[in-house]
């Protein structure tokens, strides 16, 4: 049993790493928390924009500096109520 | 109800321009200006014969006709070859002059050519600070005097611009002169997305614009700076167009683009009507994608260019719809890192905390019928719940 959900959407550009994120999300229940890696630099904003709209929580966005760049970007988000617009989760 | 077939048949082969951002379709007064004055301004106007005094009393005129729209006098107005090279001018040149200060204060949703001379500032040795903006991509005066007052060594320049060329926002330049004023830092506007908007600028230092973006044809820069601005030699670009400023090496300037920019800025800028209805028209495509569901419209809907809107569409490619707007006859924009080689998400969207992907711009021409507007209208709920369906994202 784990509490965090980890979606792996490296190698992937954007919107898809925001699609990965919703398409997961519409399943889980409120409170659960989403941990997205992703590479493509539009995921730092793309995902807690998308949070935001959603009426997710951003609990954590982690980007690459750039000394390192090339590690990952990593947003959690803890999921709310959500607003309902495309009816029951699967 | 239309659709999109019935949409392609009405308009028959008309398309719709609604991306003129940097490259406006060539006002009527340009094409005049720069017709006679390509004839007759020709001449080298350093030399000292008939001709070239010809060629010099055009630019001479050029010059004053711009510092007269703008409040300016004749001899602060100089022509770089294009707007980048304005940029460059104003934020380097400006920078090299104040050696002592070495920090140069950017806002962050600048034209990226402005952020450009500000990263190659970086790159030799200078420091650089970037102002945050606020969720309308507005800069604030405060947030300004405190990058300002930060800097370790002083501040060299500030460059903001006058509006955001992406989502339209206009910046409060006057506080921020206000501001940059009190600290005796001198202030770079980039004015290159709001000339000939009626936009009131103040007595800014340096003022940079782009003739090509308001409607003239491509050939000149525009940058106007105070005399009593220090200004010096920069070592960025080609040496010999660094050494003065464009304008005082008169045989550099593309003389019928300079009176065909100074033509068209008077002509654009007594006509007042068209931004009034421009505005009225970017109103309505905001509503009408604040409508869609999951469509992010940004920028201020009010205090902004008349002629500018973006809005992000959850879930899509921004280069889908773009296709989408294209195969319908009507051209709009995407600055999403998805149309774009560099793959960089757009800097202005991000920094306003917005959505990267899925998203439109238009910039209208000052030409932009309502029947246009009307068309993109209607389409636009269509083609995004089409893009939608196609890609399996509807339930999201």
């Amino acid at each position: 049993m784990i509490d965090d959900l980890v979606i792996d959407a490296r190698g992937t550009l954007c919107p898809e790493p925001v699609l990965r994120a919703a398409r997961v999300a519409r399943t889980l229940s409120a409170g659960t928390r989403l941990v997205v890696l992703a590479d493509d630099p539009a995921a730092a904003t793309d995902l807690p924009a998308w949070a935001r709209l959603r009426g997710h929580r951003v609990v954590s966005i982690r980007t690459p500096r750039p000394p390192d760049a090339g590690r990952d970007i990593v947003v959690t988000v803890e999921l709310g109520a959500g607003r309902s617009t495309s009816g029951q989760p699967d | 109800m239309a659709t999109l077939g019935t949409y392609v048949d009405t308009v028959a082969g008309h398309r719709s321009m609604l991306d003129v951002g940097g490259a406006a379709p060539v006002h009527p007064a340009a094409i005049a200006a720069w017709s006679d004055a390509v004839g007759s301004g020709w001449a080298d106007p350093r030399r000292l014969h008939a001709e070239a005094r010809t060629a010099r009393r055009l630019l001479d005129g050029a010059r004053e006709s711009l510092a007269a729209t703008l409040g300016y006098r004749a001899d602060e107005v100089f022509f770089p070859p294009h707007h980048p090279a304005a940029a460059q001018a104003g934020v380097l040149g400006l920078a090299a002059a104040r050696r002592r200060a070495t920090t140069v204060v950017v806002g962050a949703v600048e034209h990226s050519a402005v952020l450009h001379a500000a990263t190659w500032h970086e790159s030799h040795g200078g420091r650089v600070a970037v102002v945050e903006a606020d969720a309308l991509g507005r800069v604030h005066a405060a947030t300004v005097a405190r990058a300002i007052d930060d800097a370790p060594a002083g501040t060299a320049v500030v460059a903001v611009q006058s509006g955001n060329g992406e989502v339209g926002t206009y910046q409060p330049i006057e506080g921020i002169l206000a501001v940059t004023r009190e600290r005796g830092v001198p202030l770079v506007v980039d004015a290159a997305a709001t000339l000939g908007w009626g936009q009131h600028l103040c007595d800014v230092d340096v003022l940079i614009g782009s003739p090509r973006a308001w409607g003239s044809v491509a050939g000149v820069g525009l940058l106007v700076k105070r005399s009593a601005v220090r200004w010096r030699p920069h070592e960025a670009g080609e040496a010999e167009s660094a050494r003065r400023l464009p304008g005082e090496a008169a045989g550099e300037v593309d003389i019928p683009a300079a009176v065909a920019a100074a033509a068209s800025l008077q002509a654009i800028e007594a006509d007042r009507l068209v931004a009034a209805r421009l505005s009225a028209s970017i109103d309505r495509v905001r509503r009408a994608a604040a409508d869609v569901p999951d469509v992010v419209v940004y920028g201020d809907p009010d205090d902004r260019a008349p002629h500018i809107v973006t809005f992000s569409v959850l879930y899509l490619p921004g280069e889908l719809v773009v296709d989408a707007f294209d195969t319908a006859g009507i051209a709009v924009g995407s600055g999403s890192a998805c149309t774009s080689d560099t793959l960089e998400p757009s800097h202005v969207l991000a920094a306003m905390g917005g959505l990267t992907h899925g998203n439109v711009r238009l910039v209208l021409p000052r030409t932009v019928t309502d029947a246009e507007i009307d068309r993109f209208c209607v389409l636009l709920p269509e083609v995004i719940e089409r893009l939608r369906r196609q890609t399996g994202v509807s339930d999201l």
